[in-house]
């Protein structure tokens, strides 16, 4: 059974940092400012404690998109902490853009504490894209041949 | 030969070593395998040859804690894995004495094979000494004659080069063999649809029978507990009934020795399926080579890691091509 | 025994309104681990806390799930209420319902659907949370107020009247900040350096504090109560023990072409220099790009007539380091730049001026000696317009999409003495709203239209023609009237929007304390928090925070520093237990972990580990607590996964992960 994009609901992991990110998602949420529920956040001390198992831990247990948002750089709660996971996250996603995993699943935004309409405007897009792409089921057929 | 044979029994016999780590025959003549020689005696056993491909520099994590030095024989490439162990604190350098070996490429008896060879029983042309031009081949069917280029390791067509990285002292001629672009395969794989890629790796991992011969010879994947064995990530594997699992295991792997990786080759080397491991490393590489600067791991010590840096620029994740 | 209890909020109706709580609750029961579940009407009151360590002791819980508003709203009050039942403080999560859930969402089957989705993420990972201790570090009893205009002097002066060392940095050669150019100030009139003055004084004379002047940070590294700084005193070119202040320097300077900053570039002043005649200290500065016997090694006039044997052409920067325990940024402002408004011929005509400008002309101590008039011609102006909002609340890039929040009150401040001093000048103000919300505000603002008769002109500019005879002719339209006007004026007045110092984005970055895009620095609540950096031990005072008047700013001033000195009157702090920590028996010792850590937390021993009765040697990475600030970069970059972060472990993320995606 193939389901329509309307009918479609992704599940969209977002990780966010506690200091910013975290913080812009409480403002767009006391601000109103609505984005889909499929979006669920876990929130981390930085950015830069993700890791790329988490991420590909999400796909593995289902998730259609996984996005990370930290402070943007040079505002780091920890200084130095978005710099390493910008470069971790340019590689890993570039990785699995390699073998054949839609870039629109993988994201990277930088949302400020002050950033509540940024937040939301941009799950908005992200769950829009996931969704154009439909469910992910690459990760996990990588390893099995029709 | 002779000569590097004659300097290995002078080393064991003056005890200025306790053992020579190199390569031994095995049951055929080109599948010589990594051994120790604990003395002058136990030498006669020792080879090395086109089929000597295994980079002894891992080996030396182990032998940095046994008693005395350890005389190791190391490629020009093996060298840099050499160096990144140092670095990463995996090896003691006084215990290793480094005999930087020459190399004239070394030979894949897969590589072989795909030129239509079948039933070897013996191979000649591959003596250190020789000219390295072509191989005879004895087979159940007869001779055959091969070129010593195309049956060399994919690695070796994109050669680091000659020199060795780190040594204490240096024997044996090495040649050129440089004839390729290591990311050629890399750009071409890029170049393909979103789909094209996916069916293309699809193909490749669908082979993995996750035997960890890749994990094991890796000179990078030489945690004391890898993350895959460990219960850090709950994520211990303890059979092959994910696969998810198995495609995570690569990119994690790859990711893992991503700035460490010296691009040795030894993962694709030693896959029993054939599996073109070392093309998500290099995909690494590439990136890090552009996005970051070149970077080749193992070649200077005190350079710091691309992934344990960062500049106030870097692109953004958005910004890749 | 494990049993975990879930209580889920209603938050009055904010949560319970899109969120059936029943229904959490219910769902909640079905998860493993859970004991307990309950609703109530608002978890963080009284009662509701009371109910949840009821629930601790009855049932014996060893963690529970707090589902309510966000963690960074009562995290806190819920572990202290645990900890008050006898269970570890980090045995608490929070699924935030309220701003990720029942805000945001409006349909009460999607909201509920996501709430349950939360609680179970929540339950996951405190189901292996494990019980942290906090530990303790000092405080050093010294605070650092950096800029030293009347936000940092009040800062700096109600620190110390508590009895706490306190080192204010400024970057000009005097304290006294914006406020010191200031004619008058609204709603009173009073003047400006009238009630400055003395405030600057007693800061100078005050045992507590210190002033560097003419310096600045250069360097912050530690944490909250022990932080380091480094402080770079820039040359004088005068010994500050020596000189008397007798000013025969700044007589005799034959280099006086450099504009005065204090003047607002409109006079000039001399290579040395004070900056104001009642500057503290009263000390002058050699400006390097000025001096002659700098620049070319002759001259030496100042040093000739120096009695006091006080100027050194050969002084250096010197830096300091220092310890303090709380910083309170307080740079100020500045006014932005015209370059984006060419429409109103700031840089074409020199009678279109800014109010900071016209501040300076109204005083006494200023270029025209406080007499009202044109700078082009010296001549008297007899129609002066005044445009509102230039480059505030703009939509456009151009601008600041802000209100700078003064501009209102000093234009009526301004309008009024200018009809009073001189009542035959006309004055027109052209603004879009009139915004006076402060005590006594709008009654001032009256008073400029109904008693000193200026006319306020509800409208916008959008245009002011320099004419062949020396005016300027306004093109502006009535939106009231709804007509368009041309006023012919030969002074117009640009109340120019305020933004943060520059530096201050500097500033922040050595502090690690958040910025927002206008480059106001984020308080760690915008209600709750006012006066504090969501970084711990930096607190913010005046317009770094947000545009602010004097009184307003002097008000936070005296917050940040009640709460400098409720935090330097603590012995001891407790550090965040949720630290870096590496598995011993695995660690390969490989150092990725030590080059990305920025606190420099991680070092190596070789140990002696027993991995399973085989004993050996390893190098391995010790994390220091005390210095673990929680960041997490190097559980990342360790390969084998060895290293972990207390309270955001790899298996409680995981956890986490695994049950989103269930």
């Amino acid at each position: 059974m193939s389901l329509t994009n309307e009918e479609f609901r992704p599940k969209i992991v977002a990780f966010c940092c506690n200091w910013c990110s975290y913080a812009g998602a409480d403002l767009a949420g006391s601000s109103r400012l609505s984005y889909p529920a499929d979006v669920k956040i876990i929130r981390v001390p930085c950015s830069c404690r993700v890791n790329p198992m988490f991420i590909l831990r999400a796909f593995e247990k289902g998730a259609d998109g996984v996005i990370i948002c930290g402070c943007h750089p040079g505002d780091c709660h920890y200084s130095t902490g978005n710099y390493y996971a910008r470069r971790r996250m340019t590689l890993l996603f570039s990785m699995l853009d390699y073998v054949g995993i839609e870039r629109g699943r993988t994201r990277v935004e930088w949302v400020s504490a002050a950033e509540g309409v940024k937040f939301s405007q941009t799950m908005n897009e992200f769950v829009e894209t996931v969704r154009s792409l439909g469910k992910n089921v690459r990760l996990g057929d990588l390893r099995c041949k029709n | 030969m002779q000569e590097l044979i004659s300097r290995l029994k002078e080393l064991l016999e003056s005890g200025s070593v306790q053992r020579v780590l190199g390569w031994k025959k095995g049951d055929f003549t080109f599948n010589p395998e990594p051994a120790y020689f604990n003395s002058a005696e136990e030498l006669s056993e020792f080879v090395y040859d086109g089929f000597c491909g295994a980079n002894l520099s891992k080996y030396m994590i182990k032998a940095s804690n046994l008693e005395g030095v350890t005389a190791v024989l190391l490629k020009p490439c093996d060298t840099y894995s050499f160096n990144q162990l140092i670095k990463e604190h995996r090896v003691i350098r006084e215990k290793a004495y480094i005999i930087g070996i020459g190399c004239k490429g070394k030979l894949s008896l897969d590589a072989i094979k795909a030129q239509g060879v079948k039933g070897i029983t013996d191979i000649k042309g591959a003596e250190i000494d020789g000219d390295c031009n072509e191989l005879k081949v004895e087979t159940l069917y007869g001779e055959k004659t091969v070129s010593y280029k195309d049956s060399m390791l994919e690695r070796c067509h994109v050669c680091k080069g000659k020199e060795h990285m780190i040594y204490d002292e240096l024997m044996l001629e090495s040649a050129d063999t440089l004839d390729a672009d290591r990311f050629t395969d890399v750009e071409i794989i890029e170049n393909l649809t979103s789909e094209d890629k996916f069916t293309y790796f699809q193909r490749e991992l669908s082979k993995c029978i996750r035997c960890n011969a890749c994990r094991n010879v890796c000179p990078a994947c030489s945690c004391r507990k890898c993350v895959f064995d460990s219960t850090k990530f709950d994520s211990e594997q303890k059979a092959n009934v994910d696969p998810f699992h198995e495609s995570m295991f690569h990119i994690i792997r790859a990711f893992h020795v991503a700035g460490r990786c010296t691009d040795c080759g030894e993962c694709s080397r030693v896959c029993p399926q054939g599996i073109p491991l070392h093309l998500f490393n290099r995909k690494f590489i590439k990136d890090i080579n552009e996005y970051y600067g070149v970077f080749q791991a193992g070649e200077d010590i005190g350079q710091t890691s691309p992934l344990t840096d960062y500049t106030l620029d870097d692109m953004e994740a958005e910004e890749r091509r | 025994m494990h049993g975990i209890g879930v209580f889920v909020c209603h938050c009055g109706s904010n949560i319970a309104a899109t969120v059936d709580v029943k229904k959490v609750v219910e769902m909640a029961k079905l998860e493993p681990g859970v004991v307990h579940a309950e609703d109530y009407q608002y978890m963080c009151s009284e009662a509701g806390q009371e109910k949840i360590a009821q629930a601790i002791k009855e049932k014996n819980l060893s963690g529970i799930v707090v589902c309510s508003c966000s963690p960074r709203m009562h995290e806190a009050t819920f572990r202290k209420c645990a900890e008050k039942a006898g269970l570890n403080p980090y045995m608490v999560e929070i699924a935030n319902l309220r701003e990720q859930c029942s805000w945001i969402h409006k349909d009460i089957e999607e909201g509920t659907e996501k709430a349950v989705i939360l609680t179970r993420a929540a339950i996951a990972k405190v189901n292996l949370n494990t019980s942290l201790e906090a530990g303790e570090s000092g405080v050093i009893k010294r605070a650092l107020v950096i800029g030293g205009g009347i936000a940092g002097i009040q800062t700096a002066l109600d620190i110390a009247d508590a009895g706490y060392e306190v080192d204010i940095v400024e970057k000009t050669p005097s304290i006294g900040g914006k406020m010191a150019q200031l004619d008058k100030t609204f709603p009173t009139l009073d003047c400006s350096a009238c009630i400055l003055t003395p405030k600057m004084v007693d800061a100078a004379a005050h045992e507590k504090i210190n002033l560097y002047t003419y310096s600045e940070v250069e360097k912050v590294s530690g944490f909250v109560g022990d932080f380091t700084v480094e402080i770079r005193k820039k040359a004088r070119y005068v010994n500050m023990d020596k000189c008397t202040g007798c000013g025969v320097c700044m007589e005799k300077c034959p280099s006086k072409k450099a504009k005065s900053e204090f003047n607002s570039g409109l006079s000039n002043r001399p290579a040395i220099y004070t900056p104001f005649a009642q500057a503290i200290p009263n000390v002058p500065v050699i400006d390097p790009t000025q001096c002659i016997k700098l620049k070319t090694g002759k001259c030496g006039v100042c040093e000739k007539f120096c009695q006091a044997g006080a100027i050194d052409y050969k002084q250096k920067d010197e830096v300091i380091t220092q310890k303090y325990g709380a910083i309170v940024v307080a740079t100020g402002f500045e006014v932005i730049k015209l370059d984006n408004y060419d429409e109103y011929a700031y840089s074409q005509s020199k009678d279109v001026i800014t109010s900071l400008e016209l501040e300076r002309i109204m005083n006494a101590a200023g270029p025209t000696k406080g007499h009202l008039e044109r700078l082009s011609d010296g001549k008297p102006p007899k129609n002066i317009v005044f445009i509102q909002c230039v480059g505030s609340r703009c939509a456009e890039n151009k601008g600041k999409s802000y209100c700078s929040k003064i501009c209102c009150m000093y234009t009526a401040k301004h309008a009024m003495l200018i009809r009073d001093k001189y009542p035959d000048v006309n004055v027109t103000v052209f603004y879009i709203d009139v915004r006076t919300p402060g005590k006594n505000f709008d009654e001032f603002y009256r008073r400029a239209v109904e008693e000193y008769g200026v006319n306020y002109v509800k409208g916008q500019v959008g245009k002011v023609a320099p004419q062949a005879d020396g005016s300027l002719l306004v093109h502006g339209v009535d939106l009231i009237d709804g007509k368009q006007l041309k006023i012919s004026a030969d002074m117009v007045v640009l109340a120019a929007a305020i933004e943060p110092n520059p530096t201050v984005r500097n500033i922040a970055t050595m502090l690690t304390a958040s910025i927002d895009t206008n480059n106001f620095l984020t308080e760690a609540h915008p209600k709750l928090r006012p006066v504090e950096s969501p970084t711990a031990g930096v607190f913010l005072s005046g317009v770094c925070q947000g545009p602010k008047d004097i009184p307003e700013t002097v008000s936070q001033a005296g917050a940040a520093a009640i709460k400098v000195v409720g935090l330097l009157a603590k012995d001891k702090l407790m550090t965040n237990p949720c630290t870096a920590k590496a598995d011993e028996l695995l660690c390969n010792g490989c150092s990725a972990c030590a080059n990305v850590c920025p606190y420099g937390a991680i070092s190596y021993e070789d140990k002696l580990i027993n991995d399973h009765g085989i004993r050996k040697t390893h190098r391995v990475a010790v994390v220091n607590s005390a210095l673990c600030q929680g960041c997490g970069a190097c559980t990342v970059a360790c390969p084998s996964g060895v290293m972990d972060l207390q309270g955001f472990s790899n298996r409680q993320i995981i956890a986490e992960v695994d049950a989103i995606c269930r």
